[in-house]
């Protein structure tokens, strides 16, 4: 018979192991889904994992990729640990995301064709403030009326949907572009265009933002009284209102700094990758950057790590669609196993697994 | 020359992954935006591809990925099929524009299709249906068969393509109908079952007997069925499932020929960039079985407009016509040429409401 004893601390062995285990149990059930499926597990799973980072003919495209995927999943995931760590609920990332993307393609859009050096830095903090402005209604919502920020800040993405659509089909549309929805592309417009830092590395600066915030966040956590106020008002609320903690300076601080970070996010990405602002410019990097705060055990290295992880599978499972012909669903099922097992082997790292009966006190 | 470490240092600056398999089978890849279980649009591309890979057998090895999105992934998707050596790719959504622009550039030796875009360049050929033409069928049949007089519309995006198919089939519903209204649903996706099944059932809810859609997903149908008395068309893929009712034709897509036609081509060498449109006349657009639930007069009259659109004598878009505002667009027997019609973002005379601006 096993039965779980919970630890009296979480053990720090497993809390490194575990994310290993997880990642080895999708393998094998992954590899036990392809190979039902007819495909050879071992070659999915190299493909997956192996070949984006390797692959002779892929890996000099693919490896910048990983950092350029990776890079908003970062930026938007550190933000949102921060709240998390502390009780508060940000879970409409993708309106901030949004909301940011505008603001920053609107201040270029306004001023095109302005050829300046201030014009990036200009967006920059546009983006910031965009995602920082969507995130204060939420706050201000739950500060003012007690309102549940989760349900706020996740309708509101819904809203700045609708804004985007707008913008997409009137006021941000390329007056250049016959009629069809959709802005200039800021690709094309180099005082705005988010560029490769180095070329061929996929290092734009959105990914430098990312390593910056992985830092910052780090030190925030460890070395400053707000991250230790973060901390405490997570694990226990009222030591925290002992402590001196004001609850509503937290809420404004986490929610804004949020949407401050995953309006960097979609500045950096409509300047950069995306190119346009256009109706589905959003991919979902907002919902899936909680997984990756989650995958990452809300800690500034996990979430890097978890990012790139994130990643890998993103371009390696598109490696295997297209080289194997496997199909995308069992991809994103894949996908879910590797989230999956990483909450289900949590249980080691908080509890003792013991074999045979409890003893009779 | 060592092809491993060409490849490896320079395949992606110089694209030379197409020119290296000169001597394995052709190499097709298509880019799809649903998944190819769509039932639809996504569907007839990918019978577009297996009829390609039935036709040429050893001689050509294709490769797809569905459900990419639109936007910065579909550049990755796009880089990835042409380092893995790939000829030939079909891009197959409206979307994809930019980023086929994007990859095209980076390897000059790969040539591209895409789908119903308008931006070609040296090794980038576009091609579309006249799907119009198929809309002016539905619009005929679906204004005989409305009795509560209000015709139901699930568009996609309100790009030129989408608002054609509405003017087309608002015209020929009110030449046998005057009385006859569209209401518009945008859906902005163009698969989402959830979404399209919603749009379905509030249309229902404001009176739509037939409705009509411009998405990709059966789940308008089976919102149809439930809700029963209401017509709908399959659109793009046959959706034959649900005939004889609610649904009582389609429009098909048919890929098939010219996506072996343009592999021909590039195993022969003489592939060019191309814009092509073709409509029901070549079979591009196919007109699916008009079933029983269809009195034998209105079949008939349906079939009249196809014999004539077929033929070249008839044009959806002919004089007299009027835009919404009422100033004059087309004089009496004049034809739409194709450049307004690419273009086309305005509605005609009597569709209420605004395309999107």
């Amino acid at each position: 018979m096993i039965r779980l004893e919970k630890r009296p601390q979480p053990s720090r062995a497993w809390t490194v192991a575990t994310p290993l285990l997880a990642v080895a149990l999708t393998m094998v059930a992954g590899g036990l889904m392809f190979a039902l499926l007819g495909k050879d597990p071992v070659v999915a799973i190299r493909t997956i994992f192996w070949d984006p980072l390797f692959h002779e003919q892929f890996a000099s495209y693919s490896r910048p990729q990983l950092l350029v995927k990776a890079g908003p999943l970062i930026l938007i995931a550190i933000g949102l640990s921060l709240g998390f760590r502390a009780g508060i609920w940000n879970i409409g990332a993708e309106g901030q995301y949004i909301m940011g993307a505008l603001a920053g393609a609107g201040v270029a859009l306004a001023l095109y064709p302005l050829d300046a050096w201030f014009l990036f830095p200009l967006m920059v903090v546009a983006g910031a403030l965009g995602g920082w402005a969507w995130a204060m209604i939420p706050a201000i919502l739950k500060t003012r009326f007690r309102t549940n920020e989760i349900l706020v800040s996740l309708l509101l993405v819904y809203v700045a949907e609708q804004v985007l659509a707008s913008m997409a089909l009137g006021l941000m549309k390329n007056p250049e572009g016959g009629g069809f929805p959709g802005s200039r592309n800021l690709q094309h417009y180099p005082a705005a265009a988010n560029t490769e830092l180095i070329a061929g590395t996929g290092m734009h600066w959105g990914v430098a933002a990312a390593f910056i915030a992985v830092i910052a966040v780090y030190v925030l956590l460890t070395r400053h009284i707000l991250g230790f106020q973060i901390r405490l008002a997570g694990q226990s609320p009222r030591a925290a209102r002992f402590a001196g903690v004001n609850p509503n300076a937290l809420v404004v601080i986490c929610l804004g700094l949020s949407g401050a970070l995953a309006g960097l996010a979609g500045l950096f990405e409509v300047a950069g990758p995306g190119g346009r602002i256009n109706i589905g410019f959003n991919q979902g990097y907002g919902f899936t950057a909680i997984i990756v705060a989650f995958l990452g055990r809300l800690h500034p290295v996990g979430i890097l790590l978890a990012g790139l992880l994130m990643a890998l599978t993103y371009i390696g499972g598109e490696l295997a669609q297209f080289m194997l012909g496997i199909p995308s669903a069992a991809i994103q099922a894949f996908q879910g196993m590797l989230l999956f097992f990483l909450l289900g082997v949590d249980v080691l790292s908080n509890y003792h697994i013991r074999l045979g009966r409890r003893r009779a006190a | 020359m060592n092809r491993r470490t060409l490849l490896a240092s320079a395949a992606f600056a110089l694209g030379l992954a197409g020119a290296a398999a000169a001597q394995d089978p052709v190499k097709v890849g298509f880019v799809y935006v649903g998944p190819i279980g769509d039932g639809g649009w996504t569907y007839e591309h990918d019978k577009g591809r297996l009829a390609v890979e039935a036709h040429f057998g050893d001689a050509v090895e294709t490769v797809y990925q569905e459900s990419v999105p639109e936007g910065a992934d579909a550049e990755r998707v796009m880089t990835q099929m042409a380092l893995s050596g790939a000829d030939l790719i079909f891009a197959t959504s409206f979307g994809f524009m930019d980023p086929v622009i994007n990859v095209a550039q980076k390897f000059p030796d790969v040539k591209f299709e895409h789908a119903t875009g308008y931006k070609r360049a040296d090794n980038v050929s576009t091609y579309s249906a006249r799907f119009y033409e198929g809309r002016a069928v539905q619009g005929l049949i679906a204004g005989h068969m409305t009795e509560s007089n209000i015709i139901g519309y699930i568009a996609s995006y309100p790009i030129p393509e989408v608002v054609r198919g509405i003017n087309s089939a608002f015209i020929h519903a009110r030449q046998v109908n005057p009385d006859v209204q569209f209401k518009v649903i945008w859906a902005y996706t163009w698969f989402d079952p959830a979404k399209e099944a919603d749009a379905a059932t509030a249309l229902i809810e404001q009176g739509a007997d037939v409705i009509l859609q411009h998405t990709d997903s059966t789940a308008p149908q089976a919102a149809a069925e439930r809700a029963g008395n209401v017509y709908t068309f399959g659109q793009a893929s046959d959706m034959i499932e649900y005939a004889p009712k609610p649904r009582i034709s389609s429009i098909i897509d048919n890929w098939a020929p010219y996506y072996i036609e343009r592999v021909q081509a590039v195993i022969d060498g003489t592939w060019e960039s191309e814009d092509t449109w073709d409509g029901i006349a070549p079979g591009m657009v196919g007109i699916g079985e008009i079933t029983d639930a269809v009195p034998a007069e209105v079949k008939a009259e349906a079939e009249a407009l196809i014999a004539a659109m077929a033929s070249g004598e008839y044009h959806p878009f002919t004089g007299p016509l009027n835009r919404q505002d009422g100033t004059p667009w087309l004089a009496e027997g004049e034809v739409a040429d194709d450049g307004t019609l690419l273009g086309m973002n305005f509605y005609v005379e009597g569709l209420t409401g605004a395309v999107p601006q």
